[in-house]
């Protein structure tokens, strides 16, 4: 059915992930496929880490966490960008792009009358990518 | 099993020091005093204490202007005077110590301490992030006083004394001319060379080194870690970043003020606009709201592609007004108004006993103000592109290369305009805009009526400024956002939007409550706590290089 999937994630909430987590580790060992986990990070020192190499330690650490939870293959794919609260959809996009993934798992917050103004990055995605999107409400 | 494919990935990512640095250790993490949580359906991510005061006092203040202008306007007019009366020599003295700190960095062993560890390697050529640089820092100020200042320093404001070219009566003293004609661009030069660019190396230096070798949060306070430690991150540092966002934040309405001004100017010149402070509001209303999109569209999507398309616009101009304009004598003057400041370079930077006051309270002294007060904004962007760079070779690029484009687009400028007031004094447009009546706005339009095409030119020049207008608002907020965010840059876009907004509102009220001399009594005000900030910046720089290995 699916080939890989993909997990957005932002290390500074990790907390917010769980539910988007679990389906996608349920999904992964239900198809047999991998999982990569990505987060956007900007090139100056930030909250999770000081430098995008330790942002990438981090990610890592929490791609393995997650394989011995859940048994399914992981990977991880850090996206660096100047501007990360505006270009995180790009950085999204292009991550998808080249991970070849085929399926996005990702946490959503439930939508209001802003979202009209500012989309929320999972509506975004869906819109934008050619890949299926499973949105996770909180 | 995780793999490092990711490591190739990164077209942009700036990896940890490599090389020996001298980190600094701290208990400190970025975003530990920021409040999270959601107004209504938006979320916020900010700094508590700085963001609160700062932006709970721009309200204010905005609030205030608009209730009492006619308080607000006798204070500010007050204001101005005052304070460049009172601290002309503080303004001068710190510039100069500015240059020379710079200077020193070149010569002295520290200048081989490499920006990111010794091992780095430069991640960016200089061009995209300097067309951003110029476009944000200094592209409303090089329209709207590019033919302006030259002309004005030529026959009015007499700098050390050098009399006018026009007796009372408006005749021409063959005698005064070439003394004159080299010392309005020589006083120019001095105000748009080394002195600028050497106050912009200091914070863009500071942020650069204390970020990538120290590993501290990209805001003006982590520069202070070797003066005042740990207190950093108490009220020491909220009030140094504090006076950052005033300082950057009514630095910038001066130059959106400046710009609708002349937009309005040359709407009102070339399609007959009425030329008053409604159709300003209408301007800065209509503009900020292009820039809350720019905004939206991200660094690279929005204000890096308007700044470049901006940068060859600007280019385009600036050739054709050499080329259409008399070449030889623009060559000429460049060459001479260069030799005249560095004669006299040592006489203008002088900030004591003074008699040529005009020029130096209503000019340097503004101009340094309005320098140190855009100072953060510019330096976060140099110092964004100088890693990997050694200090020395760092300072001699950003003291070198704008100073020469700034010389350059006054000479061009302000060097046509001065041949025409020169060369026909009864037709000229500029004579008229300048000297016969004050009418800063029109300077440009009035010196382009002269050439080619001027209808052209004009609406180039108009969309020049507005385009210029949305780049400094757009790279202004996310500036203040950052410091207002604890120096986090992926905080929520809505508080960008907020303060986007605001600086349209904080230049609007400014108007409103006096125009011009109300934009610059508040650049004035809030320039001066923060060159205090700067001298201590200096020596806290030079601590932190010893520490470096070099």
């Amino acid at each position: 059915m699916f080939k890989q999937i993909l997990v957005p994630v932002d290390l500074a909430h990790a907390g917010r992930l769980t539910r988007a987590c679990e389906v996608a580790g349920d999904l992964a060992r239900h198809y047999g496929i991998g999982v990569t986990y990505v987060a956007v990070a900007a090139p100056q020192p930030g909250e999770v880490a000081q430098s995008p190499e330790a942002y990438r330690e981090k990610l890592d650490a929490f791609a393995a966490a997650e394989a011995e939870r859940h048994g399914h293959r992981v990977s991880s794919r850090l996206m660096v960008s100047p501007d990360p609260a505006a270009e995180l959809d790009e950085a999204l996009v292009r991550a998808l792009e080249e991970s070849g993934a085929d399926l996005v798992v990702m946490a959503s917050h439930v939508p209001g009358w802003v979202e009209h103004v500012f989309p929320s990055h999972g509506g975004r995605l869906a819109s934008h990518a050619k890949a299926s999107v499973l949105l996770v409400r909180p | 099993m995780t793999d490092q494919t990711s490591q190739d990935l990164t077209d942009q990512g700036i990896p940890a020091p490599e090389g020996e640095v001298d980190l600094i250790e701290t208990d400190y993490e970025i975003g530990q005093d920021n409040i999270e949580g959601s107004l209504g359906p938006f979320g916020f991510d900010i700094h508590n204490p700085v963001f609160l005061v700062s932006g709970l006092s721009i309200v204010a203040f905005v609030f205030y202007a608009l209730a009492l202008p006619g308080q607000a306007e006798a204070v500010f007019g007050w204001l101005r005077p005052f304070l460049t009366s009172t601290f002309d020599w503080l303004f001068l003295s710190a510039g100069n110590i500015f240059v020379l700190f710079c200077l020193a960095l070149i010569v002295l062993p520290v200048g081989r301490v490499r920006l990111g560890g010794a091992e780095a390697t430069p991640d960016y050529s200089y061009s995209g992030w300097f067309a951003m640089l110029f476009a944000a820092g200094m592209g409303i100020g090089l329209m709207f006083f590019g033919v302006l200042e030259p002309v004005y320093h030529m026959a009015i404001s007499q700098p050390l004394g050098t009399p006018s070219p026009f007796a009372e009566d408006g005749s021409l003293i063959p005698g005064n001319v070439d003394a004159a004609r080299e010392m309005g661009l020589a006083a120019t030069i001095y105000h748009w060379g080394l002195h600028p660019w050497a106050i912009y190396a200091v914070v863009a230096l500071a942020l650069a080194l204390f970020t990538y070798n120290k590993g501290l949060p990209l805001t003006i306070r982590s520069a202070f870690y070797p003066i005042f430690g740990e207190r950093i991150w108490g009220w020491t540092g909220h009030v140094i970043d504090i006076i950052a966002v005033f300082a950057t934040l009514f630095g910038l309405a001066t130059s959106l003020g400046f710009g609708a001004q002349q937009a309005n100017a040359g709407l009102s010149h070339v399609f007959g606009v009425p030329e008053d402070l409604t159709v300003q509001i209408l301007l800065i209303t209509g503009i900020t709201a292009i820039a809350l999109i720019s905004v939206l569209r991200g660094l690279d999507g929005g204000v890096k592609v308007l700044s470049e398309i901006n940068m060859v616009v600007a280019a385009l101009l600036l050739i054709f007004v050499l080329v259409a304009g008399p070449t030889g004598t623009i060559l000429a003057d460049f060459g001479e108004g260069m030799l005249a400041y560095v004669k006299d370079l040592p006489a203008l930077s002088n900030p004591f006993g003074r008699e040529d006051t005009d020029y130096m309270q209503g000019w340097t002294a503004f101009y340094w103000a309005w320098w140190i007060s855009w100072s953060p904004f510019v330096g976060m962007f140099i110092a964004r592109v100088s890693r990997g760079r050694t200090v020395r070779e760092f300072v001699v690029c950003v003291l070198l290369i704008p100073s020469l484009v700034c010389v350059l687009w006054m000479a061009v400028f302000g060097g046509a305009a001065i041949d025409q007031v020169l060369s026909d004094p009864v037709n000229s447009a500029v004579k008229a805009q300048v000297i016969d009546s004050y009418n800063p706005p029109m300077s440009l339009f009035a010196m382009l009526e002269a050439l080619p095409w001027a209808s052209v030119t004009s609406v180039i020049g108009i969309v020049l400024v507005i385009v210029f207008f949305v780049t400094s608002s757009d790279s202004g907020s996310l500036v203040i956002d950052t410091i207002t965010a604890g120096g986090k840059i992926d905080a929520p876009l809505p508080q960008r939007v907020f303060w986007c907004t605001f600086e349209g509102a904080v230049a609007i009220v400014l108007l409103v409550g006096g125009g011009l001399s109300a934009l610059q009594a508040m650049v004035i005000s809030t320039g001066l706590p923060f060159t205090l900030v700067l001298l201590m910046m200096c020596f806290a720089i030079f601590r932190g290089l010893q520490a470096e290995a070099h």
